[in-house]
């Protein structure tokens, strides 16, 4: 049941992605590129995203423990330390290199084709090397 | 603006924002994708079936579009595989040093008031938009 309701979640997250067209690279692009024709949809994308988490969340975390689990995983980071900055830093290079961030290109599987499956591969070899790195 | 598409960017949004929800209230977790993958990459026990079963949800969406709808969501590549690729391989190093990605940061963490989210969201954000600049004025695609 878990993993069922695992599955479904996702299918419904990567519904969102693909009703907001945030699957499709040019609609990423023509957002980060103020410069031209700028199409401000991944801002609407993210704050009604936002919204619903913001209250949600609230009334999930008000129950006390999840449904499947003993207790929330929630990050218990708080500092804003240097790995933070410059992960994110070069997140962002790569996402507007890609057109494309780790949701979108599982989600993108189906129409980009070899692009987002170049994309995945590419990904997961950026998450390995980071074991072999010390920043 | 003619490009700007408020009502499905809304539609879709909200949607992203019920799944996040859900996984928060069933699972118990912020529903960031790139912590989600890299758990299938390094596995720990009885912590896998999860992790694949979202991403098979995630993989399958388009096509449950394309059952209902007979199409295929578009999609319109901007930039040529090598740099994708390239793209891929910072995107995946930046989200597992930076703890996040733009779901988990720029969704879950926002909506959780996490200072860090904050600035993660912030920091990629402005950078993604130089390195679109640069890209655009390089004269390598403009």
């Amino acid at each position: 049941m878990k993993t069922f309701a695992a599955f479904a979640i996702g299918l419904l997250f990567g519904l969102g992605l693909v009703v907001s067209q945030m699957t499709n690279p040019v609609k990423i692009i023509a957002f980060l590129d103020l410069t031209g024709n700028w199409d401000p949809s991944l801002v609407i994308v993210m704050a009604a995203a936002l919204a619903v988490s913001f209250v949600g969340y609230r009334i999930a975390l008000g129950r006390g423990k999840p449904v499947f689990e003993e207790d929330f995983q929630l990050p218990s980071k708080t500092l804003i330390d240097r790995q933070l900055v410059v992960g994110a830093g070069v997140f962002g290079a790569g996402w507007a290199m890609a057109g494309l961030c780790p949701g979108p290109g599982f989600s993108s599987i189906a129409s980009g084709g070899v692009i987002s499956v170049g994309f995945i591969a590419a990904m997961a070899a950026g998450m390995k090397g980071r074991d072999f790195i010390r920043l | 603006m003619e490009n700007f598409t408020p009502l499905s960017a809304a539609l879709g949004g909200g949607l992203i924002g019920v799944a996040a929800v859900l996984f928060m209230a069933l699972h118990g977790r912020i529903a960031g994708i790139s912590g989600i993958a890299a758990g299938v990459l390094a596995p720990a026990a009885g912590d896998w079936g999860w992790r694949i079963a979202f991403i098979a949800g995630l993989v399958a969406a388009p096509f449950a579009v394309w059952l209902v709808s007979g199409d295929l969501p578009p999609f319109e590549p901007v930039y040529p595989l090598w740099l994708t690729m390239l793209g891929g391989v910072l995107v995946g190093f930046g989200a597992r040093l930076g703890g996040g990605c733009t779901s988990g940061h720029g969704v879950c963490g926002m909506a959780r008031l996490s200072s860090r989210s904050i600035a993660a969201t912030i920091v990629f954000m402005a950078t993604a938009i130089v390195v679109t600049f640069a890209i655009r004025h390089s004269g390598a695609h403009p």
